[in-house]
């Protein structure tokens, strides 16, 4: 019997940093130009010890200016997908939820695209038509997800879903009304892709991520009881339409910070929190934290891939992840199947 | 001498009742509750329970009868809270259960439905645990005292050799016996059963409602069981209630409210009611048409 303990937690979550950390310096040294380790560590060390100076103004170039922000992005936007893909399972109570379920995706693509079309000359301003692309879908399905006073997962799935299928529909129409012009930006807001590099600070995307993560993270527990139901979970003691709605917010914020400043990165919102699950156990408390920390390796991993594997030309990160978590999806079916 | 051939019991005068171990004071009291769904376009309201009393002292076993339909779940919502009376009283030692939190309403009431549904697998120990949900905060990481006391209700529950089986891989009456396991890990001061003998064979059922009648008089438990197992409910019950079509049409101990004419009209049937040696009546469908 081993019940989850602060200790037990924090030894997993530890262990995981301490993974993400790895997988971040070797993708530190991948790149179009291979930086060798002896090298990546001196340059790590003299900036650790304020003697950035001293270093090569090419290596500092790239390894601060390009790889680094861009693996910072990819850890914030690998932990907001994983922790939205979790929340939604849950909140949906269908293990085949993801962060795009309920067409929080297709609303980023579609005002992403729109502001393409009205605005082209300024590019900064597509993260936030995505933002509020995410959002109205989010309010729509809402909406629609309402019955009797609170959220009820079967109409917020079908509410979503049928939400989600009109917008694709939408984008779509756009995509081949409006010929040639900025087609392959379109394709980012649909495939997935870190390497534009975001207009807002990735502190600022930092902040939002570590607050609504933590704000899910206070329902933990009641999640746990959700899992065997609504009606149960209420003789439980949880506040049910609370925990509910707390949980779909949040969801929406991650899902919505993810895809505006990377498009709509496939499969590593709805594996990894199984894959943790598979590992840790399916308690909230413990799974929170392992998915998010999961999500960024996971999403590290894919980046530093889709740079090299071609190199010089860069896959979108959304295809490497694609290509890997349907193969994985698959064994993870037929495993839980057998 | 077959069944058909013996005289209607005629129960309440002459049968010594099932021995009643002594109640202890008033836990719940139904206090002319009644519930009807509301209108819609200005119809008049459909009641699913006209106004019903009874009350369910500590260390009794009370079970609700009546055919499908009949405003059973209705009133084990209007006990458990889920549902506020349209008329009338639910009191959970004098207070109003629906007006309470989810959290103190857990802390005093548990429910045990039909069955549960797992979304992910889960070990029993974990699910037994999250009977301690009310009474901590925070992320509940449990303590010590936690761990004992659903290691405890593992016992009274006769579940403790499941401990580390995983939920979805036991049996229909080991998992019967681990949801009351939660149940009582809630330390609950009233336990309310929906259809608890759904699916389980009848040395099951058996075991269940003699686990029941007894966890009722040595841990003080007022028990409530919603059932369709006459037989069971008689042996077992301290008292009856029974309502058809949102009607509650008597409320008294097994030897009273199972007369032959009554039971026939409610439940439609031909049923013959007969009192064993210790005057428990026993049901019998009596097959042959009037």
């Amino acid at each position: 019997m081993r019940p989850l303990t602060p200790k037990r937690l924090f030894v997993i979550s530890a262990a995981l940093t301490g993974i993400l950390l790895l997988v971040a310096v070797f993708s530190l040294k991948f790149g179009t130009r291979s930086i060798s380790l002896v090298e990546l560590f001196r340059i790590l060390r003299d900036t650790a010890m304020g003697r950035s100076d001293q270093i090569d103004s090419d290596f500092r170039l790239i390894i601060f200016g390009i790889r680094l922000p861009r693996i910072v992005l990819a850890m914030i936007v690998g932990a907001a997908l994983s922790v939205a893909g979790a929340s939604f399972q849950a909140l949906l109570r269908n293990p085949l939820a993801d962060p795009y379920v309920l067409g929080v995706s297709s609303g980023a693509a579609l005002g992403a695209i729109l502001s393409l079309i009205v605005a082209a000359r300024s590019p900064g301003a597509t993260p936030f038509a995505a933002f509020v692309g995410a959002a109205a879908a989010s309010a729509i399905v809402y909406f629609l997800g309402r019955r009797g006073g609170s959220l009820d997962s079967f109409a917020l799935l079908l509410g979503g879903v049928v939400t989600a299928s009109f917008l694709s529909a939408v984008i779509m129409f756009l995509m081949t009304t409006i010929s040639g012009r900025d087609l392959r930006g379109m394709a980012f807001w649909l495939m997935g892709d870190l390497t534009t590099s975001s207009p807002i600070p990735l502190r600022w995307l930092l902040l939002v991520l570590v607050i609504t993560i933590g704000v899910i993270y206070t329902t933990a527990a009641d999640l746990n009881l959700l899992l065997s139901g609504e009606q149960e979970a209420m003789h439980l003691g949880v506040d049910v339409a609370r925990v509910k709605l707390v949980v779909f917010l949040g969801a929406s914020v991650l899902t919505g910070l993810a895809v505006s400043v990377s498009g709509a990165i496939g499969y590593v919102g709805l594996l990894v929190p199984h894959v943790m699950r598979l590992f840790f156990g399916s308690d909230y408390r413990v799974l929170i934290p392992a998915t998010a920390l999961g999500g960024a390796i996971a999403i590290v991993i894919a980046d530093t891939l889709a740079r090299t594997i071609v190199a010089p030309t860069e896959l979108p990160v959304g295809a490497m992840t694609a290509m890997v978590g349907a193969p994985i999806f698959i064994l993870l079916l037929r495993r839980r199947l057998s | 001498m077959t069944v058909q051939d013996q005289t209607p019991a005629q129960a309440p005068a002459a049968a010594p009742a099932a021995p009643l171990t002594r109640p202890g004071p008033v836990r719940i009291s139904v206090d002319l509750a009644s519930y009807a769904y509301e209108p819609e376009d200005g119809a008049a309201p459909l009641f699913t329970l006209e106004a019903t009393s009874f009350e369910v002292c500590q260390r009794e076993l009370v079970a609700i009868l009546g055919p499908n339909g009949s405003g059973k779940s209705t009133l084990l919502k209007l006990i458990s809270g889920t549902l506020k009376p349209l008329s009338g009283r639910v009191q959970l030692e004098g207070l109003e259960v629906s007006r309470l939190d989810a959290r103190t309403r857990a802390q005093r009431i548990a429910v045990v439905q039909q069955e549960t549904s797992l979304l992910f697998p889960i070990r029993v120990w974990e699910y037994v645990q999250q009977g301690r949900h009310p009474h901590n905060r925070g992320l509940r990481f449990e303590s010590k005292e936690d761990g004992e006391i659903a290691g405890h209700a593992l016992a009274e529950a006769g579940a403790e050799h499941l401990r580390d089986r995983w939920m979805h891989r036991i049996s229909g009456g080991e998992k019967q016996r681990v949801i009351l396991a939660r149940a009582l890990t809630q330390q609950p001061l009233l336990l309310l059963l929906d259809e608890p003998t759904l699916h389980l064979d009848i040395a099951a059922q058996v075991d269940l409602l003699r686990r029941l009648r007894r966890l009722a008089a040595a841990s003080m438990y007022a028990v409530v069981v919603v059932t369709h197992e006459l037989n069971l409910a008689a042996e077992f019950a301290d008292r009856i209630v029974l309502l058809d079509r949102g009607k509650t049409l008597r409320v008294g101990t097994p030897a009273e409210v199972y007369q032959q004419d009554l039971l026939q009209q409610v439940f439609g049937t031909l049923l013959h009611v007969d009192l064993n040696r210790r005057g428990v009546p026993k049901v019998v469908f009596s097959g042959k048409e009037a």
